[in-house]
């Protein structure tokens, strides 16, 4: 049995009109159906762009958020018919790690209290302080820092102390929703590197939450893309920048910049269209067909696609009614909406450069 | 230090073998009354080329932003103090009266950063932003402003864009107003473009329209550009030449092919090192830097890296390590102990 299932999640937040007599005039369908399986002692990580429902669907899971409709099942338990004690019970094996753990929290808490915080709550009784040095070696701090301040403390060990919170109750499941994104460059690595070891160490579940791909196909055994709302696409981490399925997935991974100027000089990117539409109104049919490379004249209007497996990758889940197509080549993308790589353009040719993709026609002074 | 140069046409009116930008010993000091004075910048040299694509790489805090600004005259005058020259197009920027310097920023160069909304005003419509400009600069009547900000508008991918004149900034999303900031910076056709982290505060896919955008404008139009960022993914695919900056200081630069492929520097390298690569196999470990970047060392008494320096050794702390060529003459460093082949990442 999986750590956690979620079955047909959905998440509206209703849109009020009015001063005196408020009326629902809409919903943002932050979470839209969403089904997600983690097994325990792995790591799912999910991505897309801002406003997705990233942070929406972790909060639903530890029925933070009004569920709308939908399962989330913990270890076998649904937590939507839990109440009172028995989802406390529930949730302090589910713990979760944020952006920056600290900015909420009251700046004269010393760190020992803040890490002890979760423990009282939930009612446990002193003294803590083997607990606390036992959870700053854990996350590689000094047992010095107990009596010190957040904000004496850098980004990266800022994190580290979060992450000791979220562990001090033992959980079984972390939910990391952005944990390293605030941080450089030269400190993320840090950060993920820890939560590897500690997920060898004590034998943690996670859902990784992030918009940085590289970092998520890094940590993660799976990975499942969000867009407006929707899980289009469902891989192991291995495939899937060998094997994108998803139109979307192909140009979120065509818009990651490599840092080897021999690959990008090389690399096709297929860019998209325009910006993300309103999740208080997402297009019919896919709702990936205004922005999509590969949009056909059928289907991708008004039918909207199912999470499926194809035939030749199993163990991978695509929303797409023409990832076979577009996986063999026999679909191509739209005209113009391909940046040639630069190298078939490079030096002066007579032709000058490639010609820009759709929209940047230039027409300069 | 020279940069190299690109095989495009030199610009008309510019001195024969003379970079478009040249910046030699920029120093920027920040000293207000009861606090510790900040060396922002630290002895920065800079030569851009006309045409040409200048990369600055670098952390938070490591004084690219400053560098610019000081450079253009933006920082104003209390509690800072400013060293060094920088010309453009032979004219001296740093003892430039302030209205002619106006009019060089407002023409010759522009600036996109990372904010639009900071630069853009909120209670005037794009429209108006943009037609002023090309009266004031371009000297063009109201009816042929109008129409030439239209075609701006549509060369930097905004369509629909009579009715987009109408909107105001808030009314666009991110990746809108910042085509919008693009649009106005070359609304003058300027020869230098400075885009400080244009793409830092978007998504992805609409981070690639806007450098896919810069590409062609640049490679369409010969704007020399100057492009900042703290992502090297960025400079990769984008620069001729790459600075790397760290604590005030440039500790590498290279034409970016050499940059990339023999990274020499510690810290470049340990960057390189510590960010998964999307198409290399996801099992390679990721190797930090230790340490964070505020725990550095002033210049004056060693390499500012060496507390994080895995490489470190006594003679790395007996003043700055000066910045020389490595192999190739293009290719210069600031280090005492460069990563030999065998431990580079590339
Ligand atoms: N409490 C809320 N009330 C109304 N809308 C919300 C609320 N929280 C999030 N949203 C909306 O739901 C969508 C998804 O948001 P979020 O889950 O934060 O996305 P992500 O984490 O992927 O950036 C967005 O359109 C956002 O504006
Ligand atoms: N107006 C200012 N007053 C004092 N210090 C400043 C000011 N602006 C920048 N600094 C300092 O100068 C250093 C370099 O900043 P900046 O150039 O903005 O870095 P970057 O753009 O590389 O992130 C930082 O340490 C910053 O705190
Ligand atoms: S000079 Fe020394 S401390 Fe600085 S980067 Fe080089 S080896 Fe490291
Ligand atoms: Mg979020
Ligand atoms: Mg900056």
């Amino acid at each position: 049995m999986s750590l956690l299932e979620v079955r047909g999640l959905k998440v509206h937040f209703p849109i009020k009109k009015g001063i005196v007599l408020e009326r629902t005039v809409g919903a943002v369908r932050a979470v839209d159906g969403v089904d997600l399986t983690v097994e325990k002692g792995t790591t799912l990580g999910i991505v897309g762009e801002s406003g997705c429902g990233k942070s929406t669907l972790g909060r639903a899971v530890l029925q933070l958020e009004p569920v709308t409709a939908g399962t989330v099942v913990f270890d076998g338990e649904d937590l939507g018919a839990l109440k009172g004690a028995a989802l406390r019970r529930m949730r302090r094996r589910m713990q979760m790690v944020f952006q920056d753990p600290l900015a909420s929290l009251d700046p004269r808490q010393s760190v020992s209290s803040v890490l002890t915080e979760p423990l009282r709550t939930h009612g446990e009784k002193g003294p803590f302080d083997k607990r606390v040095r036992e959870l700053l070696d854990l996350v590689g701090l000094p047992a010095t820092a107990a009596n010190r301040y957040p904000h004496e403390f850098s980004g990266g060990q800022r994190q580290r102390i979060g992450i000791a919170r979220a562990i001090s109750l033992n959980p079984e499941l972390i939910i990391a929703d952005e944990p390293v994104s605030a941080l450089d460059v030269s400190i993320q690595a840090q950060v993920v590197n820890l939560l590897e070891e500690l997920q060898q160490r004590l034998g943690l579940t996670y859902l990784v939450i992030a918009h940085d791909l590289a970092v998520v196909r890094h940590i993660s055994d799976d990975i499942a893309v969000m867009y407006l709302g929707a899980v289009v696409e469902v891989a192991p981490s291995d495939d899937l920048y060998e094997a994108p399925l998803h139109p979307y997935t192909i140009a979120l991974l065509s818009a990651i910049p490599i840092p080897d100027p021999e690959v990008e000089d090389r690399r096709e990117r297929v860019l998209l269209r325009g910006d993300l539409p309103s999740a208080a109104d997402p297009p019919s049919g896919c709702r990936f067909h205004t922005r999509c490379p590969f949009r056909q004249p059928t289907r991708c209007s008004d039918e909207v696609p199912e999470l499926r497996v194809l035939e030749a990758f199993p163990g991978h889940q695509v929303a797409c009614h023409w990832a076979e197509q577009v996986h063999s080549g026999e679909l191509q993308p739209a005209q113009g909406s391909v940046a040639e790589p630069v190298e078939a353009s490079a030096g002066p040719t007579p032709s000058g450069p490639a010609a820009p993709p759709d929209g940047l026609g230039l027409v300069l002074p | 230090m020279t940069t190299a140069t690109t095989p495009r046409d030199a610009v008309p009116g510019q001195l024969a073998g003379e970079p478009l930008l040249k910046v030699r010993d920029l120093t920027v000091t920040f000293a207000s009354r009861g606090r510790r004075a900040v060396r922002a910048v630290d002895g920065i040299d800079l030569d851009v080329a006309a045409g040409s694509t200048v990369g600055i790489v670098g952390e938070s805090g490591s004084g690219k932003s400053v560098t610019s600004l000081a450079a253009l005259g933006l920082l104003g005058k209390r509690g800072v103090q400013i060293s060094g020259s920088v010309h453009f197009d032979g004219a001296d920027l740093l003892n430039m009266p302030d209205d002619e310097l106006r009019a060089v920023r407002g023409k010759e160069i522009a600036m996109i950063f990372q904010d639009p909304m900071s630069s853009l005003n909120p209670v005037l419509t794009i429209g108006r932003q943009i037609t002023e400009i090309l009266v004031r600069h371009r000297g063009l009547s109201k009816q042929e402003a109008r129409d030439e900000a239209a075609s701006l508008l549509q060369s930097v991918g905004i369509g629909d864009s009579v009715r987009r004149l109408r909107s105001f900034p808030h009314q666009l999303s991110g990746g809108m107003r910042q085509r919008v900031m693009i649009a106005m910076a070359l609304a003058c056709a300027p020869r230098l473009l400075i885009a400080d982290e244009p793409t830092t505060a978007l998504d992805v896919t609409i981070s690639a329209q806007i450098l896919e955008l810069l590409r062609t404008l640049v490679a369409e139009t010969q704007t020399a550009l100057v492009l900042i960022t703290h992502d090297l993914g960025v400079v990769a695919g984008l620069c001729d030449t790459v600075h790397v900056m760290y604590s005030g200081r440039i500790v590498e630069s290279a034409p970016r092919r050499p940059l990339f492929a023999a990274p020499e520097h510690p810290y470049t390298n340990g960057l390189l090192a510590s960010v998964p690569r999307l198409d290399q196999p996801r099992g390679i470990p990721l190797l930090p830097i230790p340490g964070s970047p505020s725990d550095t060392l002033p210049w004056a008494q060693g390499c500012a890296f060496s507390p994080r320096c895995t490489r470190r050794e006594d003679d790395c702390l007996g003043g700055p390590p000066p910045l020389a060529p490595v192999g190739h003459p293009a290719h210069l460093l600031r280090c005492m102990h460069p990563v030999p082949t065998g431990e580079r990442r590339v």
